[in-house]
């Protein structure tokens, strides 16, 4: 099911107009009306009139997330203060929050995408979506909700918290859908089986987000729960969940051009990467009006396709997140992510996607321990078996990172669950 | 059980002060009498088996208590307290080509026992039993008079 066939079937020829349009258009907007960017451009000699469509996206600058923070709170504002009917913030783990806001225009805007992506999901007007993400200054829950209630689904706003309360409700209401992280739906399944309600769930649809999670992963969920899983993108800084999601085929993301300009560039020349090779995601705001970003550097790590989609729709898809450009480890000179890891264990098997990651420096030495919890049926009498199930793991993390790590295989449901994303790194290393 | 086996409860022990005595704590409160006990250790963490009056009530109220718990068919073999009994025992094992993961002993006022996880239980239990071995497979067997 397509929401808006007219926008997510387009030709390239009328989608690639409609962008140069709205690009030149945004260009203006922000110059007139926001002194960084005016301020930016001038220092780079450049005037609105320069920019005549997307081929002249090169000559401008980059937006970053410091940019934001320098500019906290209001600074990117585009329109005045009287126009903007939505604050949203995220915490960042660093300093000051990152704060956007919406027009009433944008807000239509955001719902739009998110509808698009819920209806890319299988789901609709007759289905009940509870949204599990936290509702307040952070994008998701509100994001999801106001996509939801878009599609003319009957939305339950769950938010995160009792979780035994979200499996009483799923059932008693018949819940078809739901949108929240992956790791709480993870948790969530393990509740529903304590609760002994499997049979009565009637979920055919979950569409998860707000942290990154394997391909692998998505299939675990997809068997477990016998629903179909969607990868869902976005981030509060260009708008919030809904910039792209995966259809049916689940081969790649695809994003709404016709709102979120996509370039892929070298993470370290920043010029334009080929379709298909591996680049930092940099997306440009092309419909918003209360604080639209030019050439927002997002720090994912993706590729892209513009090739059609067996499902129908034109749009340019992404590839599923390497990783962020932050979110990389160096340990011992070699770059490591997490989600490598995550992917490794489940290759491995006989253990649960629950892991956790300890760097440390020892005796000048970097050390690597992942903790991963034991699989109820891989639990063992025999220490033997226990050792051999840890070696296994070991040596696919091994094989999968190039480096020698230390598993400590712990009992199931020791590690810390989250409703919200998962804390996967613990670096202890302090670099003085 | 009747058919050779007895039901051994095992747990998985973290590495903590306090595990051991959360563990017994949650048996004694649900009435479950301990026969026989034995710890295996490794530097990350321990293996608890043990003999109980209810296996599967010991690994369901363990499970819920939060604990990782299972239930494993091992070999209660009936020894008599005399010089020679274990060679006697080892030697029908071996000569029959089955090998012995872990043991441990057990003894209550009424009677000692090997308590057996072998490397073909099926087997053992047929050979032992041909040798004139006792099993114990019925808890009742194990109750203090």
């Amino acid at each position: 099911m397509i929401w808006n066939e007219t926008k997510e079937c387009m030709s390239r020829d009328e989608m690639t107009a409609l962008q140069s349009a709205r690009l030149v258009k945004q260009v203006n907007h922000v110059y007139h009306n926001v002194e960084f960017y005016r301020k930016k451009m001038q220092e780079l000699g450049l005037e609105p009139g320069d920019i005549t469509g997307l081929d002249d996206i090169e000559k401008l600058p980059f937006t970053t997330k410091a940019d934001l923070r320098d500019n906290y709170p209001f600074g990117l504002f585009a329109v005045p203060k009287s126009e903007i009917v939505r604050i949203h913030a995220s915490s960042g783990t660093t300093g000051k929050a990152t704060v956007v806001g919406y027009t009433r225009r944008d807000l239509d805007t955001w719902s739009e995408s998110v509808a698009r992506c819920i209806t890319m999901a299988g789901l609709g007007r007759d289905d009940t979506i509870q949204v599990a993400y936290g509702y307040g200054l952070f994008t998701g829950g509100l994001g999801a909700h106001y996509g939801a209630e878009c599609v003319g689904a009957t939305v339950v706003p769950q938010s995160t918290g009792n979780t035994k309360k979200l499996v009483t409700m799923m059932v008693d209401f018949g819940v078809t859908g739901i949108m929240c992280t992956p790791s709480y739906l993870l948790h969530i399944a393990e509740v529903v089986k304590e609760m002994g309600v499997e049979s009565e769930i009637k979920l055919k649809s979950a569409i998860c987000g707000a942290e990154p999670w394997t391909e692998k992963m998505r299939l675990q969920i997809e068997e477990q729960l016998h629903i179909s899983a969607h990868d869902i993108y976005g981030l509060s800084e260009t708008m919030g969940p809904g910039v792209a999601c995966d259809c049916q085929y689940h081969n790649g993301l695809h994003i709404w051009e016709d709102y979120y300009l996509p370039e892929i560039v070298d993470k370290d020349t920043f010029k334009h990467v080929p379709d298909g090779e591996t680049g930092e995601l940099v997306l440009t705001n092309l419909q918003k009006e209360g604080m639209p970003l030019i050439r927002y550097r997002t720090k994912d790590l993706t590729s892209i396709t513009h090739e059609k989609c067996e499902c129908g729709r034109t749009s340019a898809r992404i590839s599923r997140f390497k990783g962020r450009t932050d979110d990389m480890l160096i340990i011992r000179g070699v770059n490591v992510f997490p989600s490598q890891i995550e992917t490794a264990l489940l290759e491995a098997g006989g253990v649960t996607p629950q892991y956790q990651i300890i760097v440390d420096r020892v005796n000048n030495l970097d050390t690597l321990e992942v903790l991963v919890e034991m699989d109820e049926s891989s639990f063992s009498d025999e220490v033997k078996e226990i050792e051999a199930l840890n070696k296994r793991v070991a040596h696919a993390i091994q094989q999968m990172i190039g480096l020698a790590v230390k598993v400590k295989l712990v009992a199931p449901k020791t590690l810390e669950r989250s409703m919200g994303k998962a804390v996967r790194v613990i670096d202890n290393r302090k670099f003085d | 059980m009747a058919d050779g086996f007895v039901r051994q409860l095992t747990v998985f022990i973290e590495n903590r002060v306090g595990t051991l005595e959360e563990v017994a704590k949650v048996l004694k409160d649900n009435e479950i009498n301990i026969y026989s006990i034995s710890l295996a250790d490794t530097s990350e963490y321990g293996l608890l088996r043990m003999i109980v009056s209810d296996p599967d009530k010991g690994s369901k109220i363990l499970k819920e208590s939060g604990f990782s718990a299972r239930t494993t068919d091992v070999v209660a073999v009936r020894l008599e307290n005399k010089v020679g009994t274990l060679a006697s025992l080892f030697g029908t094992l071996s000569e029959a080509g089955i090998g012995i993961e872990y043991m441990y002993a057990m003894a209550t006022s009424v009677v000692g026992a090997m308590i057996l996880k072998t490397s073909d239980g099926a087997k053992a239990v047929e050979v032992l039993k041909a040798a004139g071995f006792g099993l114990l497979d019925e808890p009742g067997m194990f109750d203090l008079k």
